[in-house]
């Protein structure tokens, strides 16, 4: 199963390093990263493999929700077949 | 990967636009449960209910969390209790709290089923449950009940009609110290849907299989969002912005619905694409119609712009789910509705241009309030009015109004939480006590010759 990852907030030193560090610390793949700045945002999205994860996908959800909160980022991380279903027909 | 834009824009959507699931409600069939001792009857209806949602709130819960959508009610519908409660006899009330107990246990918010279909009379059953509804609904909390008084098949019930005027206003009468809840948790229909997922109204018609799975979208937030990024586009590309913009919404609610069928084991029945607003900042279909260039909902215009949104949502949301059914279109309950709060306190909109408005939208008049000393012929004749829309335009109509007991037009009520507050709308006082006296039924419409 696929996932994306999207950070937006405001630039800073590190941000990419600390989102895929949790990703290595708990066994998810980064497949793809693009980032750009958008009005003065920072904005990062990562698609991410998840079968080798040591934890359920809904806790690595909160765990990287609550790092961006810690760094006043949002950060999501959603089920890849939402973008899918949405955008693809 | 997808485009970075079509990401943000579903992230956007969720973020600011307050899209969500609106409900998964899981429709249980009873029939099976109709015994002649009602003891029996309410124990069986108590396991069923108990093992098919067992897991219900968990897995929309689960699903919530790992896609990212927020699903806001899981509920449940069953079949219309009058007739399980044909077979038994006996105090229907005792259902009632039954249900209430089992939706308790199972965690889903409301459920809806408390009903009875009578469009062309009374069955066996039926009469006795409609006179203890408002007892039903003021000794239990999560229970929704509707009646079915006319359509389009079968022409208006007006013995019907007359009973509910009088069951409304006993309804609030009974429920006036808790904040009305009665008659907010009772719709009287015109050619109710079998499968609507959505509260009050909702209930597990006869025709559906055992258990089956109907999900309800929302998103007016979404919608009146994309029409207020194209100012200046003509009419032609507003319809299709919002058609596009259903379609979108529609594609998360049926991802939602297959995915909880899956996981529930349980068929999908239908998508419910309606927008249905909430008290929320930003989720009001008032505030869509007034960005497409009204002043204010209920301006002259508001009934060529809704029939625009209701058919363009429709349109988006058919292609997008494999089955579309249940009220699908835009809902204009005023008091969960922050841009018809509006309205409605300006003197902007009455209740004789929501009458207008409801042979467009996909229901009826909903959650308005009416002054408390509204007599239960006028509240009958409100119901007859809305049922005749709805027959003659072969569609869903409904009738949810709160008599607001003690108070006078002008005055506002507040219900809390989804329900929102509602100012009192003025009534025209003139009686049409004669007319609802008579009973009888009015005779089906005629299909042809339309003019």
């Amino acid at each position: 199963m696929r996932g994306i990852i999207t950070v937006i907030g405001k630039d800073k030193i590190g941000i990419l390093a600390q989102i895929s560090g949790i990703c290595a610390e708990y066994g998810v793949n980064v497949v793809e990263v693009t980032q750009s700045i958008l009005q003065n945002m920072f904005c990062m999205i990562m698609l991410i493999e998840i079968e080798k994860a040591n934890i359920p996908f809904t806790e690595f959800a909160e765990k990287a929700k609550k790092i961006g909160e810690e760094q006043s980022l949002v950060v999501h991380v959603m089920h890849e077949d939402v973008f899918n279903s949405m955008h693809r027909i | 990967m997808i485009n970075t834009r079509d990401i943000l824009e579903t992230i956007n959507m969720i973020q600011e636009e307050n899209l969500d699931i609106r409900t998964i409600t899981m429709g249980i069939s009873l029939l099976d449960c109709a015994d002649s001792d009602i003891d029996k009857a309410c124990n069986k209806i108590y396991d069923k209910i108990c093992k098919k949602a067992e897991k219900l709130v968990k897995t929309g819960e689960d699903i919530e969390k790992e896609y990212g959508i927020p699903i806001i009610n899981k509920r449940i519908s069953v079949t219309p209790i009058a007739m399980v409660s044909a077979a038994s006899g006996g105090d229907p009330v005792k259902y009632a709290k039954i249900l209430d107990k089992a939706a308790k246990e199972v965690g889903v918010n409301f459920l809806g089923g408390y009903s009875a279909l009578v469009q062309k009379g009374f069955a066996a059953g039926d009469e006795k449950l409609i006179r203890s509804i408002p007892e039903a609904l003021a000794v239990t909390d999560r229970i929704c009940s509707s009646v079915n008084i006319g359509s389009t098949k079968a022409g208006i019930n007006m013995d019907a009609v007359r009973l509910m005027g009088q069951i409304v206003k006993e309804s609030a009468k009974l429920t006036k110290d808790k904040g009305l809840v009665g008659p907010s948790k009772l719709v009287v229909f015109c050619n109710a849907p079998d499968d609507n997922p959505f509260m009050a109204g909702a209930f597990h018609g006869a025709g559906e299989p055992d258990c089956v799975i109907n999900v309800g979208v929302s998103g007016p937030g979404v919608v009146r969002a994309a029409v207020s990024k194209i100012p200046d586009a003509d009419i032609t590309e507003v319809a299709d912005t919002v058609k596009k913009t259903a379609f979108k919404i529609t594609r998360m609610g049926q991802l939602v619905a297959k995915e909880a069928s899956k996981r529930l084991g349980v068929p999908f029945g239908i998508v419910d694409l309606s927008l249905a607003p909430t008290p929320a900042v930003g989720d009001s279909v008032a505030h869509i119609l007034e960005e497409m260039g009204l002043e204010q909902c209920g301006a002259c215009g508001t009934t060529a712009c809704l029939a625009l949104l209701n058919d363009a949502v429709k349109k988006g949301g058919v292609m997008a789910s494999s089955h579309v059914g249940g009220l699908s279109g835009a809902f204009i309950p005023v008091s969960e509705d922050a841009g018809m709060i509006d309205a409605a306190r300006n003197g902007v909109l009455s209740i004789e241009k929501l009458e207008a408005m409801t042979a467009v939208c996909s229901v009826g008049l909903d959650m308005i309030a009416i002054p408390g000393d509204t007599p239960a012929e006028v509240i009958a004749a409100i119901i007859a009015d809305e049922a005749a829309i709805g027959m003659v335009n072969s569609k869903t109509t409904a009738v949810r109004v709160i008599p607001a007991i003690g108070k006078k037009d002008g005055e506002e009520i507040e219900f809390g939480g989804l329900f929102g507050v509602s100012p009192i709308m003025k009534v025209s006082t003139a009686s049409p006590a004669k007319f609802i006296s008579r009973g009888g039924r009015i005779p089906a419409p005629l299909q042809s010759l339309k003019n």
